[in-house]
């Protein structure tokens, strides 16, 4: 009891006391400042860069995250572990060496920076980068999720499908995708919650370019620094809102699995 | 059984994803709009946004010609290397010259001889280095001497990714340098021990003063002239006093047209007139608006309460940014030679 | 992140070696290959390429500088005591989870993802306000004369932030698998508490503790957007290692910037394979 006690009082400060502060400081001059804050052009740009970053990067590691998933739960091939290995490495790189890496292929002092400008295709400094890069930070999390669950449900259920004359694509749409379905969402709530978040990595490349090329966590900063702290809380307490919805998702996706008895490992 | 799983139908997800992409993506793009891209260091955020609206009437109503100048702010280092990494900036507007060097160096995106197409070597304005306080002055601080008093905590930005940080330290040394005759052994060692006072380095001038103010760090903010007015005036009359040292440099921000990205996308017109712009008698007031000290003399007259009179260096005294960069803030230079940690 | 128990060294088979019958092989692999190949695997070959393409010497004169050095140890230092802190703490917050109920269990359960989910410059803003001087949290430490913001305590602070999901969702379902007949037993025998918790609790927990220590320091060690604002970016004291990595990629040292990264790279690399291996030890001995 008085640990739950201990426990209760540390994740109220350590945790609630944040979020309160979000929304305190957003609401700090009243609706009306957070309203403007929200609909000011430069936010409303950093809303739309976000939202398509996410976009973008959510389905395409959705799509990686099957595929590997796949070839990796249910085929033994060698070099399966090392596979695995290189997956989860974007996890534990820190986002600012994942950006200088990107710099470093695509900046104009870059590997095919000279090419690219010769093109006039822009990639850092611009949209494309942020999107390579939040492909890059964001690119485990469907796949970290569905391996261990595909693994876990073996093979047997799609060997039997294919016994029974399905084609490839029946299996995998019929038998493999409905039993991983919750594992897949909640991947993919992960991979989102991630994709509109992140800082570091976008910081480098992005070039800061006022209603341009900052996404909401970029346009925190930039309010911060305009000295408009209620408009930066106000754009935080979206993305503190968002991160809420995740959080609540989440729950309920665990809830419902419990009461399904799939395993979400 | 297998439960059939009910499909929203994945290409028609895929579609309906494609087609919010598509139309997030093109959100903003309007018709017939002329863009420029103003990079610029950390304190000037205000004033371009003024500078702008000013500029892009002015321009549409001789030219019929929709202007839309974006900006971007950051640190002047930093700045000039995210131009140098492919930034397409059309005007960098940075807050030393050496930055807007390493950008001619490195990336041949414009002219070395850059600093010359412009009057008053390509500075339509200038500031200087004062010292904000809390209101009252409880630390007593008058001079630069008294920042390194035993409890006295400074803030200043890293000068290393900061402009106006680099201003900061060569007018401190220039300070220490004219108290002890000239002696510049004895100048590092001031602003050695001046370092020792900085519990914070921010990677800009901005960034420094919303430590200083919003975060209520430290006992004195070294800070642009114009920056620390814009704080007193936007955050707090009541809270904060400038103090003039006896002793500071002439801060000169350079700026330039990019002139191969200008070329590239066509604006090398617009761009040069939107920095003749600054040169303009209207440009000028605005600039002294902003608490920028001028070059045109009407204006300064006009705005002479604003700036008082202050003994000032240069940084011809240290040799030019030429040889002042990279002797002070190069790879091994004296302020890494001095900012050792303990 | 529950995932990541089960997660890496699967290899526990027994039994027959397997043909691969199922069809797609070729597709998937070749397409994670690609994808992998182009995202991870090239960027980071170019990154090794820049960083060695300095020679020993220069390489060496960039890691050896007191700044680079400090930075280093303020980086580890800071992580390992961040995920010290969070092993302590998420233990401590996943049994209560696991083992009691109460009202609001379900509510605490969910909030304890919250770092994850949340923005880290949202984060970092947020611990700054709050741990500042004249924050909610600031103002009573400084009362007791301890500042956090912007020394190394703050840095704490943030990166136990956000490693402490990490711990607790690691730990959780071993915590679940425990037989509580076992401490029953115990008990019965005579054990005091205490020596219930060292002796019958503890051991197999100590693996999934290990591994979720690991987590948390593999990514306090990278962390940036959290810890950029509460931090005071004071060389030598309270200067990060990525910090260091964006500051030297402003000053266009770009060898630098690489080597740092690199190291960066290198160690995240090790601390997997040391976390691969845990889980494949502790698989294979434990059956966890």
């Amino acid at each position: 009891m008085a640990l739950i006690l201990l426990a209760t009082v540390l994740l109220v400060i350590f945790f609630v006391l944040p979020l309160v502060l979000v929304f305190s400081a957003a609401l700090g001059e009243g609706w009306g400042k957070v309203a403007t804050a929200l609909t000011d052009p430069e936010a409303l740009a950093s809303i739309r860069l976000t939202a398509l970053v996410a976009l973008i990067a959510v389905p395409c590691n959705l799509a990686f995250g099957l595929a590997a998933a796949w070839a990796i739960a249910k085929f033994t091939f060698p070099g399966r572990s090392l596979l695995v290995t290189m997956i989860d490495l974007p996890f534990s790189v820190s986002p600012v060496v994942a950006g200088l890496m990107y710099v470093l292929i695509f900046g104009l002092q870059g590997w095919l920076g000279p090419w690219l400008r010769l093109h006039d295709i822009k990639i850092i400094f611009a949209v494309p980068g942020i999107v390579l890069v939040t492909i890059f930070v964001t690119l485990p999390f469907v796949a970290r999720e569905l391996i261990p669950l595909m693994e876990a449900q073996g093979r047997q259920e799609e060997e039997a499908a294919l016994l029974l004359g399905a084609s490839g694509w029946q299996v995998f749409r019929r038998v493999t995708l409905p039993n991983v379905r919750w594992g897949l969402l909640y991947g993919v709530l992960l991979c989102n919650a991630r994709a509109m978040g992140e800082f570091g990595a976008v910081s480098v490349v992005s070039g800061h370019i006022r209603g341009l090329t900052n996404t909401m966590p970029l346009q925190i900063e930039v309010l911060y620094n305009d000295y408009n702290i209620v408009a930066a809380f106000a754009v935080a307490a979206l993305l503190a809102l968002l991160a809420m919805v995740t959080l609540i998702a989440k729950s309920l996706l665990a809830w419902r699995l419990a009461l399904h008895g799939d395993e979400l490992i | 059984m297998f439960q059939t799983m009910k499909r929203p139908s994945l290409p028609r997800t895929l579609l309906l994803i494609a087609c919010t992409a598509a139309v997030l993506g093109t959100g903003h793009a309007k018709a017939a709009e002329i863009q420029l891209l103003n990079v610029s260091y950390d304190p000037t955020r205000e004033f371009y946004t003024d500078v702008n609206k000013v500029f892009t009437a002015e321009w549409k109503a001789k030219t019929g010609e929709t202007l839309a100048i974006r900006t971007s702010n950051g640190g002047s280092g930093a700045q000039a290397r995210s131009v140098i990494d492919g930034l397409e900036a059309d005007v960098v507007t940075l807050a030393v010259s050496a930055d807007i060097d390493a950008i001619a160096k490195t990336a041949q995106l414009l002219p070395t001889n850059w600093q010359s197409k412009l009057p008053d070597d390509s500075a339509p304005y200038t500031s200087t280095i004062v010292l904000l306080v809390r209101k009252g002055n409880p630390k007593h601080i008058k001079d630069w001497g008294d920042l390194v008093k035993p409890g006295v905590s400074v803030i200043t930005p890293n000068p290393k990714t900061s402009g106006g940080a680099r201003w900061n330290f060569l007018a401190a040394w220039a300070w220490a340098r004219k108290a002890n005759n000239g002696d510049d052994k004895k100048a590092q060692d001031f602003v050695a021990q001046l370092y020792q006072h900085v519990p914070v380095l921010d990677s800009g001038a901005r960034g420094s003063t919303v430590t200083f103010v919003q975060r209520r760090q430290g006992d004195v903010l070294i800070a642009w002239e114009n920056e620390a007015q814009l704080a007193i005036q936007q955050l707090g009359k009541d809270n904060l006093q400038i103090v003039y040292p006896s002793v500071s440099i002439l801060a000169e921000p350079p700026v330039a047209v990019v002139e191969e990205n200008a070329k590239k996308h066509h604006t090398l017109k617009q761009a040069q007139a939107y920095l003749q712009f600054l040169y303009s008698e209207e440009g000028q007031e605005l600039a002294a608006k902003h608490y920028y000290r001028p070059r045109s003399s009407q204006a300064l007259q006009k705005y002479a309460s604003q700036f008082p009179k202050i003994d000032l260096v240069t940084i011809k005294d240290f040799g030019g940014w030429a040889k002042a960069q990279p002797e002070f803030f190069g790879d091994g230079g004296v302020f890494d030679q001095i900012y050792q940690p303990k | 992140m529950i995932g990541l128990t089960a997660f890496l060294g699967g290899n526990g088979r027994v039994g027959v070696r397997r043909h691969n019958v199922l069809p797609g092989l070729r597709l998937t692999l070749g397409f994670t290959l690609f994808y992998l190949s182009a995202l991870v695997l090239l960027p980071g070959a170019v990154l090794l390429l820049r960083a060695t393409g300095i020679g020993w010497a220069g390489f060496l004169h960039i890691v050896e500088t007191p700044r680079t050095l400090a930075a280093f140890k303020v980086t580890f230092g800071l992580s390992l005591a961040a995920a010290a802190l969070d092993t302590a703490l998420g233990l401590l917050v996943a049994w209560v989870l696991v083992r009691y109920r109460f009202p609001f269990a379900r509510l605490l359960d969910a909030l304890v993802d919250l770092p994850i989910a949340l923005p880290t410059a949202v984060a970092g803003i947020t611990l700054t306000q709050l741990y500042a001087d004249n924050g909610w949290l600031g103002a009573p430490l400084a009362a007791l004369g301890i500042k956090v913001a912007f020394t190394p305590l703050g840095i704490l602070a943030a990166l136990s932030f956000i490693g402490l999901p990490f711990v607790v969702r690691t730990i959780e379902p071993v915590l679940e698998d425990l037989e509580s007949e076992l401490e029953d037993a115990a008990a019965t025998l005579g054990a005091t508490p205490w020596q219930i918790f060292a002796r019958v609790i503890l051991p197999p927990v100590v693996p999934s503790l290990i591994t979720g220590f690991t987590l948390a320091l593999g990514r306090a060690i990278g962390e940036y957007g959290s810890v950029i604002f509460i931090s005071g970016n004071a060389p030598g004291k309270t200067e990060i290692v990525p910090l260091l990595i964006v500051i030297k990629l402003e000053q266009f040292d770009y060898a630098g910037a690489s080597v740092l990264g690199m190291m960066m790279l290198a160690v995240a690399f090790a601390i997997m394979l040391v976390v691969n291996a845990l889980q494949h030890w502790s698989s294979r001995r434990l059956g966890f």
